[in-house]
């Protein structure tokens, strides 16, 4: 990647100033504009005041990961200056409105009293970054437009002389700061965030069935799906508590809906018991986990990877699981839609593990073929069903042939007891053993479908970096500048982490000089699991547990010192 | 590959009418005595009178000597967790609407393990049936109290007696306007089974509260002390008047009333949902131009 092509923005201020707005629309503006994006959103568990930031590393080639240092400040309050001053270049520069009588180095004073009223200072500020940046006025009051037009016509006028008259403004005063170089055309691109690639994945694969207790950072899947459910066809249900929003989904996908539900690490645990429930019934559910720093409340609006073996684990006793951890936005569209299929055709909990970076984070992805994503379809065909039919019948995969009730005549019966091959519950202690068995070979046919992980790079590296989930992308940039510095360097991704399939990368960590893991946990969750599964032991380590995400910066800090 | 489509429910599409064989016998699980055996008897009963054959009829229970009563006749069923039968009901209700969902389980499972989720099904007014045995006690962990336990009952885990104050299910549900409750009696199982008929018949909410003995671990409320108190509502009972409902509702002591207490009509739950009234969740995928549709808006 050539790192000079580059500008991150960070918008900061406090909660209510409509800095996310302002994010979102110049997101899009630069999306349309054909240039790539990482958006990482940091934000307090408050809805007024605080300090928040909406930060957009931007420029012409891929962009996988948040960047440190800022070029370009737009500071909605004096105090966004000074924690942001250490992260300032030389050639950065700071907007600020000219009345909240800042002083530094790098300042840039927008007159904006002149420029707007106080409805519109938002998009006068907009007007001022758009400009800075090189992008197309016309373009960006399109997208203005789009977003208050029907809402707020009323101000559609106001807006329009407060963005023209910045832009302009900014014309005539910039003379420091340079902008994009021109983007490439590129048609037709997307702009979403992890959530909204979950759901649309979900939405892909089928799913008719969505019942949630709102908890950052999973809501917006939610309230993605919500807003479709009309036009979509599908029923989307806030439950009493997550025990409910579960066992609702189970249900349903008892019945023949397609079912998820998505929460983060407390309402996941109280979920917890029906994960072994639909272990037990051998019913589909997919889980999503979003991910954010615990014990308990923990931090509600930050970041971390800590629950892994809390998913690994979760459900008393043994059965099967699948646990997808998607490492960018393309992968929660793809493995969420994957997700659904592996839940049915293994019939049992599979999940999908983001964390809040991941879930805010939004990027320019190409559209998506639905085509190649079929939905799923619920039960088994009539040609597989074998009479008397029996809901749990022993067969050589472990996968019994899933009738749905009332669609025939054959009676579907299933109990969280253990059951006999018909479902009905059994003392008998011979049977007991048979369907444990049943359950847990269809892990063999889950592990022939494991998503190997990704080495990018060779394979006898001096230094090879090992990661899941949502690091995916800092670690790949990091990685290409230590090779830029000349360093011999490769990742190993892991995009699946559960059932887990040695084969596939044992070679590569045996043949690196260095194994570093790269995780967001205090503890190594993730090395511990290698080491469990191989036996081989991943001696360095990079941890983050501030509640930040992990950056290429944080990363190429923290490598440890050679052994 | 061939899936199975659903036929309607309608009544009568069967020539011949459903009977008692249709539901089998099984031996149970249950000590001799308990009330459990003449409220099997009743559902079946009114299964019977309601000619639903077994496949059109979804049991969902949670844990307990009651939840196992779905596993001693021919229909299909979810035996799933204690105290979360009525969400799995819900959630199966919604999947499949032409399904007849019954919830059945036990005072503890029902009232207490799951007292949010029996609050919020009120409130939904998700039309399923919900049968509770209420024993006063909870049997299969062997004798400890349960909500519906009257205060004092002494048990080895409340020695020195219960020392809360008892649930009143039927009053909560008249309080929530549930939009079909009554009580039955396991001694009179010709009118429960009328009862439990008539709920299933209900679009909406229907809760049926069955007092019937614990022959092994209540020794307070016994077959006799039921069969002295418990009458039948007078016909002049107006169901529909709610203020005399939640009189009724309070009526608990020398004289236990029996029968449909409260009744209202009102929307279903499954009615708020344009998609549920063509059909099933089943099998209906969304068309690819749908979704394109939705995609666009991340242009």
């Amino acid at each position: 990647m050539n790192r000079e092509r580059t500008i991150n923005i960070v918008i900061g201020g406090e909660a209510g100033q409509g800095l996310v707005t302002v994010g979102g629309l110049l997101s899009k503006a630069l999306v349309r504009s054909g240039y790539s994006i990482c958006v990482n959103q940091s934000y307090q568990s408050r809805i007024r005041g605080g300090h928040n930031t909406f930060e957009i590393r931007t420029g012409t080639d891929e962009i996988t990961a948040p960047q440190e240092k800022i070029d370009l400040l737009v500071a909605l309050t004096n105090e966004t200056i000074d924690i942001h001053a250490g992260l300032l270049g030389t050639g950065s520069l700071t907007v600020v409105d000219a009345a909240q009588n800042a002083s530094c180095k790098t300042c840039f004073h927008v007159p904006y009293k002149e420029l707007a009223n106080a409805r519109s200072m938002n998009i006068a500020a907009l007007g001022v970054v758009s400009c800075l940046l090189g992008l197309d006025e016309e373009l960006i009051a399109g997208i203005v437009n789009e977003s208050f037009g029907k809402k707020h016509p009323e101000t559609a006028e106001e807006n329009r002389a407060a963005l023209t008259k910045s832009y302009e403004w900014t014309k005539a005063n910039n003379s420091r700061f340079e902008k994009l170089p021109q983007a490439p055309k590129r048609e037709g691109r997307l702009m979403m965030n992890g959530n909204d690639a979950v759901a649309l994945g979900a939405l892909a694969a089928g799913v008719k069935f969505y019942a949630f207790y709102p908890m950052t950072p999973s809501t917006s899947i939610g309230l993605n799906l919500a807003s479709w459910a009309k036009k979509a066809g599908l029923v989307v249900e806030q439950a009493e508590d997550e025990i409910a929003a579960i066992n609702m989904a189970i249900g349903a996908s008892f019945a023949g809906a397609p079912a998820m539900v998505a929460t983060s690490g407390g309402g996941f645990a109280l979920m917890v018991e029906a994960v072994s429930l639909s272990g037990m019934t051998e019913t589909p559910i997919v889980i999503v986990m979003g991910q954010r720093p615990a014990p308990a409340t923990g931090l509600p609006t930050r970041t971390e990877q800590s629950d892994l073996e809390f998913v690994l684990h979760s459900g008393h006793g043994e059965f099967p699981r699948a646990v997808y951890a998607p490492g960018t936005v393309e992968e929660c569209f793809w493995l969420t839609h994957r997700a659904f299929h592996t839940a049915e055709k293994f019939q049992g909990p599979v999940f999908v593990m983001t964390d809040q970076f991941l879930a805010d984070t939004f990027r320019a992805v190409a559209p998506f073929d639905l085509s190649k994503y079929p939905a799923v379809r619920a039960g088994a065909p009539l040609d597989d069903i074998k009479t008397p039919y029996m809901r749990h019948r022993f067969t050589e995969s472990g996968v019994s042939p899933r009738l749905l009730p009332g669609f025939t005549k054959h009676l579907v019966v299933t109990d969280s007891d253990e059951h006999t091959e018909d479902g009905h519950i059994t003392e008998d202690l011979s049977v007991r053993k048979l369907m444990v068995e049943k359950r847990l070979k269809k892990m063999k046919g889950m592990m022939k479908e494991t998503v190997a992980p990704e080495l990018a790079g060779v394979k006898k590296a001096d230094l090879l970096f090992v990661s899941w989930g949502s690091t995916k992308g800092s670690v790949v940039d990091a990685a290409a500048a230590l090779k830029a510095k000349g360093q011999n360097v490769s990742t190993l991704h892991f995009s699946q982490v559960w059932p887990l399939v040695p084969e596939q990368f044992v070679s590569a960590l045996e043949g690196a000089k260095r194994v570093v893991c790269v995780e967001g946990n205090a503890s190594g969750q993730f090395a511990r699991l290698i080491r469990r599964e191989t036996g081989f032991e991943i001696k360095e380590h990079v941890r983050r547990y501030d509640g930040l995400p992990i950056t290429p910066e944080y990363i190429i800090r923290n490598i440890p010192p050679p052994l | 590959m061939i899936y199975p489509t659903q036929p309607p429910l309608t009544k009568g599409r069967r020539k011949s009418m459903v009977t008692l064989n249709d539901y089998g016998q099984y031996e149970t699980a249950w000590c001799p005595g308990c009330g459990n055996f003449q409220l099997l008897k009743a559902v079946k009963q009114a299964l019977v009178a309601s000619n639903l054959e077994p496949h059109q009829v979804l049991f969902v229970s949670g844990i307990g000597q009651a939840a196992k009563a779905p596993h001693y006749l021919n229909a299909n069923f979810f035996n799933g967790l204690h105290g979360r039968s009525l969400p799995a009901a819900t959630g199966a209700k919604l999947a499949n609407p032409n399904l007849k969902v019954i919830a059945e389980s036990g005072d503890g499972c029902n009232y207490g393990e799951g007292g949010n989720h029996f609050i919020s099904a009120i409130r939904r007014n998700i039309d399923i049936t919900v049968i509770v045995h209420d024993n006063q006690v909870y049997g299969l962990t062997k004798g400890q109290a349960s909500p519906t336990s009257e205060h004092g009952f002494t048990t080895k885990a409340q020695p020195s007696g219960y020392p809360s104050e008892t649930f009143n299910p039927i009053g909560i549900a008249v309080a929530m306007h549930a939009s079909f409750v009554a009580r039955g009696f396991t001694g009179m199982t010709d009118h429960l089974a009328e009862i439990i008929r008539q709920a299933i018949a209900h679009k909406g909410f229907s809760l049926v509260d069955v007092l019937q003995p614990c022959v092994t671990f209540n020794k307070t409320n016994t077959f006799a002390w039921y069969k002295k108190r418990c009458y039948e509502l007078p016909k002049d009972h107006d169901p529909a008047n709610w203020d005399a409902a939640m009189k009724t509702a309070y009526e608990w002591g020398e004289k236990i009333p029996l029968g449909l207490i409260y009744k209202c009509d009102k929307p279903t739950f499954e009615d708020n949902f344009e998609v549920l009234k063509s059909g099933s969740l089943v099998g209906a995928d969304t068309p690819i131009e749908t979704l394109n549709e939705i995609i666009k808006q991340y242009r």
